[in-house]
């Protein structure tokens, strides 16, 4: 099968390629762009790990085909941080509040969670587990993933205040 | 999981999909936004050597209400219904139901066409179509033609759709002011297909029922519309025994697998469960 020609922006860069049209995102992004932050765990767009933002959505990776991401905007936990690697307030959230054990799961929270504080600046605790429904955790029990979600949605906020 | 190889099509126009639809023939699929799809090429229950994206076709990504008629675009996500505050306000059933369908992740992606098209009876759209009384619209090589909803499907993935026709849009009539709607489903998890679910549609006056329209999900080999329970309800207040010779009317049209989501049994004792609970909550919105 003919490959297609890929172009998309990945965390700010613009990026071309060629692609067998069956490569899904998450295999694109991790073995052709060495962005190993979105992870694998069910492969059958359960789990959510594989969590990245497109255009403004969050998605699951493991079932978007590379072709259906051309020209789109994509956000990985890669892209999360300042270029002087100061850390989103969600990243330093979720290590300040042990919103993690393993880790595993960790790239896909937080990228949904980025979204949901968009979609959502002041979310009440049952939005937040509503909002982070499409995301396992095998560790966590999901207490401290909810603190830690709370916590960065409090910074953000006076933040944009102190802006204002 | 890797799916099968195959071509892949981004045509920016209907006629141009169609075209592609007709020229490529039973070989190729649509795609809308794959998660119905994707998950069966990855298991291989589908390979099809050329796939069809729609997501360029922007004459399918409309929602529009004139005076009571609905038309929604096909690749209109559930995302999209969900957040549709006029949608919402005069037909809340789309966005209930849409609220219980999969994770946030997936409503993103998901499509009104892809969920009602797809065949499967875990979908939740197609029950809530059905009790919506909704006409699909669909477009092959010959033209435009409409079937109805509760004509659609055949069997499990089996629909009146030929391999070479596009599901464009869902019209209905939004149902009368005043009216009072739910849709109950019993999941064991969210991101799970129903173990049973019901949608009902019901108009009151002057404490008694007008008007009834009950569908139910995943509990038979297509979404089921069920006409004797809603015509039990035509004319009664309501009463605890009417209610349940329509609870028992419904459950006696379902038919479901035995699965992981319980016994045969169980399913069809829930299917009842939640027709009463959701006249119940039907009831108690319509005014
Ligand atoms: C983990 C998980 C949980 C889910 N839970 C639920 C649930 O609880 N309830 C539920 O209803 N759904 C559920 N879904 C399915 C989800 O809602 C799908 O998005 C939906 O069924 C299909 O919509 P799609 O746009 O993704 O369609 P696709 O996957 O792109 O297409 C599905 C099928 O329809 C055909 N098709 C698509 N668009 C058209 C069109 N315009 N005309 C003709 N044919 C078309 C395709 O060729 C394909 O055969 C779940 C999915 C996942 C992965
Ligand atoms: S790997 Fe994509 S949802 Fe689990
Ligand atoms: S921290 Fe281990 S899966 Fe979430």
């Amino acid at each position: 099968m003919s490959e297609i020609d890929i172009s998309m922006t990945i965390n700010g860069q613009k990026v071309e390629g060629k692609a067998d049209p069956r490569t899904l995102l998450i295999h694109f992004l991790r073995e052709d762009q060495l962005l190993t932050g979105p992870h694998i765990g069910c492969d059958t767009t359960h789990c959510g790990a594989c969590t990245v933002d497109m255009d403004g959505l969050s998605v699951k990776s493991c079932t978007v085909f590379v072709g259906q991401a051309n020209g789109k905007d994509i956000l990985t936990i890669e892209g999360m941080a300042e270029a002087d690697g100061t850390l989103h307030a969600l990243q330093t959230a979720f290590s300040d509040n042990h919103g993690l054990q393993c880790g595993f799961c960790t790239p896909g929270m937080i990228t949904r969670a980025y979204r949901l504080l968009q979609e959502n600046p002041d979310p009440t605790e049952e939005e937040i587990r509503y909002g982070i429904s499409g995301n396992l955790c095998r560790c966590t029990g999901y207490q401290n993933i909810v603190k830690a979600i709370q916590v960065a949605a409090k910074e953000l906020s006076s933040v944009k205040e102190a802006a204002e | 999981m890797i799916p099968g190889s195959f071509e892949y099509h981004r045509p920016s126009s209907l006629d141009d999909a169609v075209g592609l639809m007709s020229s490529l023939g039973e070989d190729a699929l649509l795609v809308a936004g794959g998660h119905s799809l994707i998950p069966m090429m990855k298991l291989r229950m589908a390979a099809p050597e050329h796939l069809i994206d729609l997501q360029d076709v922007q004459s399918l990504k409309s929602i529009s209400i004139d005076g009571g008629k609905v038309a929604l675009g096909a690749m209109v996500t559930q995302a999209e219904l969900i957040a549709s505050e006029e949608l919402c306000a005069i037909c809340p059933l789309l966005k209930e139901a849409s609220l219980q369908i999969a994770d946030p992740q997936i409503r993103n992606l998901g499509t009104i066409g892809g969920n009602v098209a797809n065949g499967d009876p875990g979908n939740d759209m197609p029950a809530v179509m059905q009790t919506l009384g909704a006409t699909y619209m669909l477009t092959g090589p010959d033209g435009e033609r409409e079937v109805a909803a509760k004509d659609f499907y055949e069997a499990a993935y089996f629909t009146a759709r030929e391999d070479n026709e596009i599901l464009t849009a869902i019209c209905f009539d939004a149902p009368a002011k005043g009216h009072g709607s739910a849709y109950l489903k019993q999941k064991r998890k969210i991101g799970d297909y129903a173990t049973a679910a019901a949608a009902v549609v019901l108009e009151i006056s002057g404490g008694n029922c007008t008007a009834a329209s009950i569908g139910l999900t995943n509990v038979g080999d297509t979404p089921l519309l069920a006409e004797e329970a809603s015509a039990i309800l035509v004319g009664s207040s309501l009463d605890d025994d009417t209610v349940k010779k329509a609870m028992e009317a419904a459950r006696a049209i379902t038919d479901p697998a035995s699965d992981g989501r319980g016994p045969k049994e169980f399913r069809t004792h829930i299917a009842g469960i939640m027709v009463q609970r959701a006249i119940a909550l039907a009831q108690s919105r319509a005014k």
